[in-house]
């Protein structure tokens, strides 16, 4: 047996580092490894991870179209068959419709130096504007609001370990113990003490261990934060001090809050008892160090980031934000969620985070990639926007996908199926044939995290180390070859298909940036737990606590953002009487693209289902195991009923990692976030109707009239 | 361009120019509001934290509505309006409407008591309403100089300014004339139970009482009430709160249908005249005249709605009461019909005084329409969210009642009571069977089942729970050389 490499789980933000085995017959044993993340702990999930690198699954040829047509059957092909497949396409939409008639879907689970490549490609390569990736869909909401706030957007600016330090925890539309369930051990005081708050419409397993739970109506976040502000306010608790020296902006939340979030009116509109949110905060301002930290619950709605502002603004009311043991932070959640959104394939954004329409930022990017700064396209369409525009005459027909599965991850998934389907040509490389790749003309076979190296970025803002520990299959390229390889047939060089190559230029791309990399090293990632950007040299330690002298603001001062709550994007009536919120299961992970394929986590969770309140169950006559339909404004999923009290009696729940007809993303809005462009994932108009009892439309009725 | 003029800068004229703001920030309606008093508009419902000393008076000034075609006119009363001419008349000036908003809310009921004013109208020295920010600022500084209060009218304001006083140190009576306290959302019982969680916290009732002169020493100064059973309550600080009437003299002298309230459609329009429009407590609809706070706000949306040209078809279909006192140490909620009795309705009670805790659901076609909590309050939230939604109310009805928790784990940790399907550690997704069949397989250990199962190795908290099965195993494994008990609670299962 080969020595064990380590290295870090191929899933969630958390990251955690695990050792990889190489077994003699092929693929890989997971062991143990203890790292600040996880301290030895993995979830099934990380356990079962090395299963996929062995799965018959597992493509390892290029796929194309038999004759290039649509309806006939994917048949392996050569790479140089396919690519030139891909080139083909590419200068015919060019040549029809310039550079934005070509565009890139990228994903958070891309190593750092993936994802900045990626960024690159669309904007040297393949000059277009239009790049943009499924980050959209995970934490930008919480990204937009932190950089209004702070000046900077780090998931956690403190290291997990800090949590220790605080005596009190609000996590707001987080389910930690079921997403990233190693966390959980950083909540142990918390727990202990009696003083962990989550605020959730489910009663999920994280929110079983508070000690309080706030159980909202779905989509009245943003009111309930108000109203704990105006708790703080009224009842003396906000740090005057505190106030008075770090932020600017109070006044105006401070009259915003008292005209009109009082606990009573907040109660009537989240459902919340106005005691219990007294008791929150007193909770909260109670405790020395305290900590708020929010997640997909609070940030996957069409004011997704006005409800982070609001969570932020509570934060900095208690004086929490850039104080040791305390703070605000976001739970990320896909596992390079973080330094996914740092690199450039964000619609709006350049290497370091660095903002694509700031002249200077250009200039610098530029002058890295060798290019003229006029050359670079401005800001793109946002993640739905973009899937929303394709094959549409105005919009791209070629999309090139990686590491993605829009078909079930993206909401309103029959419309994202429809703008697929109208493309001149879909590209999609993928270790399966996701449901995406199926829809696909061209498929590429790429490697797994166990056969790459690069880095990732976890969700406290610390780079870590992935590394490879076995050879890929034959006839499988790792992303950074099939970039520079695709880079290079479009006339395009200087893009490296060595890992460590891309990373050294990324860290002159983000040298002097918000996420700077410029004194990482792979070496110095090695030699430590990783290392926390910023990190301008190689002296420099890197920054695992930000903002403890100054925010990232020009005054060094966090900013108040006042904010109002409104309604859902789409409310419930008499067709639609159910909210449908959506979320995840313990033993999947996003679209389910790798998790379904792993045998014991399937048999665990075979397929999808739908949470309901026993009340409705019993208004419904739907029995536990009984096959529903969820019917929406915008198409319906259907799924075993799971009847529980966990939910609420007005709501329904449904993971989002099944594809077909048990797709919760048939249901959910495309309402998009004004700020974020974030969906509204968390809540729609739903009803719920029993698949036995209901006679399908096409079966002629026997009597019935003409 | 539309001339909006709004008559009154309370908490409803206040929010309708916020509301249309929000709607129209481009300006087709250009507003003008005009308030009579001084000081910009302010948050009614945080009155009690003033007097609670929780906030001061400056801190509940409502966000003002500022934009060039948003004009806030402070200390301008309306004097008369014109519906001919389309203008209102304020202090000499006539200010010209395209549409006309009465948002002129209303004013203290002071009961017609002996002494209680000068023969020029004035009150007495040492009396004073309850109802505006100057009476706030006026309760305030009288608290500091009082022995005693008395307040007259138990009801929620009269309420939450006896909890202020007492929190301020001023001894208080409350004299209510109704039966019991809150009579108007209250049922009897209820009031009793709410006049023991009173007397609890050093206030108290008399109820059933009926203040037929105000004493007054020799300066004139109140110095107590005379009841109509020929009690005296001594005072020397008298609150008036019985109850309010709406503000109409505007509405009636121009000719505009006045019952109790401006008589007002589905659009807040006067049944009179197109032009006019009213919300708040000024207005009726429907038959009623809200005196609380969202009743007017939901209008003030909807009316923005129409006024802005936004939602032109809004529609103000009545509001449903959402009574909460608030003044701590006191649990008080009472919504819609909450007085409904057996005969009209469904209802489900509980009642118990003794630990100041009163219940009531009134329930009518599976819907709720009515409830009061009083002591506990943990289902409120359920309740109102079924009250606004009219979703069927569950065939569990004291799940409304008494907060249900989502089954935890029973506080049981004798392994030997968990089924063999109970999952342990559900990060790795083991059961106590696994577990079981693990041992039976030859491990002896946490670090064996661990090793075998991964039971353990995720968060890490079931550790407890998985050392407590091995042990158990151990003690009940005839094989085992530990030296624990040979017999388990129960056999090991085979």
């Amino acid at each position: 047996m080969s020595a064990p490499v380590p290295t870090h789980c191929p899933y969630c933000a958390l990251q955690c580092g695990m050792h990889l085995v190489p077994l003699p017959g092929g693929g890989a044993e997971v062991a143990a490894r203890d790292f600040p993340t996880n301290r030895g702990g993995l979830c099934r999930k990380g356990w079962t991870s090395a299963a996929l690198l062995t799965s018959p699954e597992r493509l390892t040829t290029p796929l194309v179209r038999e004759g290039g047509d649509r309806r006939r059957p994917l048949v392996p092909a050569s790479w140089d068959e396919a690519l030139e497949r891909v080139v083909a396409g590419i200068r015919r939409a060019q040549a029809h419709k310039g550079p934005d008639g070509v565009a890139v879907f990228g994903g958070g689970g891309l190593t750092n130096e993936k994802a900045y490549q990626l960024g690159k490609f669309a904007r040297v390569a393949l000059g277009t504007s239009q790049v943009d990736y499924n980050g959209r869909f995970c934490m930008s909401s919480a990204a937009a609001a932190g950089t209004r706030a702070f000046g900077v957007d780090r998931g956690l600016p403190f290291p997990l370990e800090d949590l220790a330090a605080a005596e009190a925890v609000l996590l707001v539309g987080s389910n930690a113990a079921d997403t990233m369930p190693p966390f959980l051990q950083h909540l142990a005081a918390q727990r202990e003490r009696g003083t962990l708050v989550v605020v959730d419409p489910r009663a999920t397993p994280t929110a079983q261990a508070a000690a309080l739970h706030l159980q909202p109506v779905p989509g009245t976040d943003l009111a309930l934060a108000l109203g704990m502000l105006h708790v703080a306010v009224v009842d003396g608790l906000v740090d005057a001090a505190y106030v008075a020296e770090r932020t600017t902006g109070w006044d105006e939340v401070r009259r915003l809050v008292l005209g009109g979030y009082w606990p009573e009116r907040v109660e009537r509109l989240t459902g919340v008892p106005a005691p219990d949110l007294r008791r929150a905060v007193h909770l909260l301002a109670g405790a020395r160090t305290a900590m708020v930290l929010t997640a997909r619950g609070a940030e996957q709605h069409s004011k997704g980031t006005d409800t982070v502002s609001a969570f932020v603004d509570l934060a900095l009311a208690l004086g929490l934000p850039g104080r040791p043991g305390s703070g605000y932070g976001c739970l990320t959640g896909q596992g390079n969620g973080q330094g996914g959104r740092e690199h450039g394939q964000k619609a709006d954004q350049l290497p370091g985070y660095r903002r694509l329409d700031d002249p200077a930022a250009r200039a610098h990017v530029a002058a890295v990639w060798g290019v003229e700064p006029a050359s670079l396209p401005g800001p793109g369409r946002s993640a739905y926007e973009l899937l929303d525009a394709l094959g549409t005459p105005e919009g791209p027909s070629v999309l090139l996908v990686h590491a993605s599965n829009v078909v079930v991850s993206a909401p309103d998934a029959r419309r994202v199926e429809q703008r697929l389907d109208a493309l001149d040509l879909l590209v999609v490389t993928d270790l399966v044939l996701s449901e995406t790749a199926r829809r696909a003309d061209v498929v590429l076979p790429t490697t797994q995290w166990a056969e790459e190296d690069g880095t990732m970025t976890n969700l406290e803002g610390r780079v870590l180390r992935r590394r490879r520990a076995l050879d890929p299959p034959p006839g499988v390229r790792s992303e950074l070859e099939v970039l520079a390889e695709l880079a290079a047939r479009l006339g395009a060089h200087r893009f490296s298909a060595d890992p460590r190559r891309v990373f050294d230029e990324l860290r002159r791309a983000s040298a002097g940036g918000p996420a700077d990399y410029a004194g990482i090293t792979w070496e110095r990632v090695e030699a430590g737990d990783g290392v926390f950007w910023p990190c301008p040299d190689e002296d420099h330690p890197g920054t695992p606590r930000l903002f403890l002298d100054r925010f990232a603001t020009p005054d060094g001062r966090a900013r108040f953002v006042p904010v109002h709550h409104r309604p859902v994007a789409e409310d419930r009536d008499a067709e639609h009487p159910l909210y449908l919120t959506t979320g995840r299961v313990l033993g999947h992970y996003q679209s389910g693209a790798q998790t379904r394929r792993v045998p014991e986590l399937a048999a665990a969770d075979p397929e999808a289902f739908v949470e309901l309140h026993p009340d409705l169950a019993l208004r419904l006559d739907v029995q536990e195991g009984e096959e529903v339909r969820v019917v929406g404004r915008r198409g319906a999923a259907v799924g075993r009923a799971r009847v529980t009290p966990t939910v609420r009696p007005d709501t329904v729940f449904m993971p989002f990692h099944w594809g077909g007809a048990g797709r919760a993303n048939l249901l959910t809005n495309p309402a998009l976030d004004p700020v974020s462009r974030m969906p509204e994932f968390k809540v729609c108009a739903v009803r719920l109707e029993r698949v036995g009892a209901h006679v399908p439309a096409h079966v002629p009725v026997q009597g019935a009239g003409a | 361009m539309t001339r909006v003029v709004v008559v009154g800068n309370g908490m409803a004229g206040a929010r309708l120019a916020q509301e249309v703001l929000a709607r129209d920030p481009g300006g087709r309606v250009r507003l003008t509001v005009l308030g009579a008093e001084e000081h910009p508009a302010y948050n009614r419902v945080l009155l009690s934290d003033v007097v609670a000393g929780k906030v001061v008076l400056e801190d509940i000034a409502l966000p003002r509505a500022e934009a060039p075609h948003v004009v806030v006119r402070t200390g301008t009363t309306v004097t008369a309006l014109d519906r001919d001419r389309q203008v209102v008349v304020a202090g000499g000036e006539e200010v010209p409407y395209d549409v006309l908003v009465l948002a002129t809310g209303s004013l203290p009921a002071l009961p017609p008591v002996p002494g209680l004013r000068d023969p020029g109208g004035a009150l007495a020295p040492g009396a004073l309403a309850f109802r505006t920010v100057d009476d706030g600022r006026a309760l305030l500084t009288a608290s500091g100089a009082a022995t005693r209060a008395v307040v007259l009218g138990g009801g929620l304001l009269g309420i939450e300014a006896a909890r202020g006083l007492v929190a301020r140190g001023v001894p208080v009576e409350v004299v209510q004339a109704a039966p019991h306290l809150m009579d108007r959302q209250l049922d009897p019982d209820a009031g009793r139970v709410l006049a023991r969680s009173l007397a609890d916290l050093g206030i108290g009732v008399r109820a059933g009482a009926r203040a037929v002169e105000v004493l007054r020493g020799p300066d004139g100064r109140v110095r107590g009430v005379l009841l109509d059973d020929g009690a005296t309550v001594e005072a020397d600080l008298l609150v008036l709160s019985a109850g309010v009437r709406p503000c109409t003299a505007l509405a009636e002298a121009a000719g505009l249908a006045v019952d109790r309230g401006v008589v007002v459609d589905d659009q807040l329009r006067s049944v009179t005249d197109p032009r006019v429009h009213a919300l708040g407590e000024c207005a009726q609809h429907d038959g009623r005249v809200y005196g609380l706070v969202a009743p007017a706000w939901e209008q003030a949306a909807v009316l923005a709605g129409v006024l802005t040209g936004t939602e032109p078809s809004a529609r103000y279909t009545g509001s449903h009461e959402v009574t909460r006192l608030k003044a701590s140490g006191l649990h008080v909620a009472a919504m819609g019909e909450a007085l409904a009795g057996e005969h009209e309705a469904e209802v489900v009670r509980f009642h118990d005084p003794a630990r100041r805790t009163y219940k009531k659901l009134v329930i009518r076609d599976d819907r709720l329409v009515g409830a009061v909590l009083l002591g506990d309050l943990a289902t409120v939230g359920t309740l109102t969210q079924l009250l606004d939604r009219r979703d069927p109310v569950p065939a569990d009805r004291l799940s409304l009642l008494f907060a249900g928790r989502a089954p935890a784990a029973p506080a049981d940790d004798d392994p030997s009571h968990l089924p063999d399907r109970a999952t342990v550690c559900r990060c790795n997704g083991v059961t106590k069977g696994a577990v079981t069949a693990c041992w039976l397989a030859g491990a002896r250990s946490t670090a064996d089942v661990a090793a075998r199962t991964r039971a353990t190795t995720g968060c890490g908290g079931c550790r407890d729970t998985v050392d407590g099965l091995v042990a158990w195993l151990r003690a009940g494994d005839p094989e085992s050389t530990d030296a624990a008990p040979a017999t388990p609670a129960r056999g090991v299962p085979a």
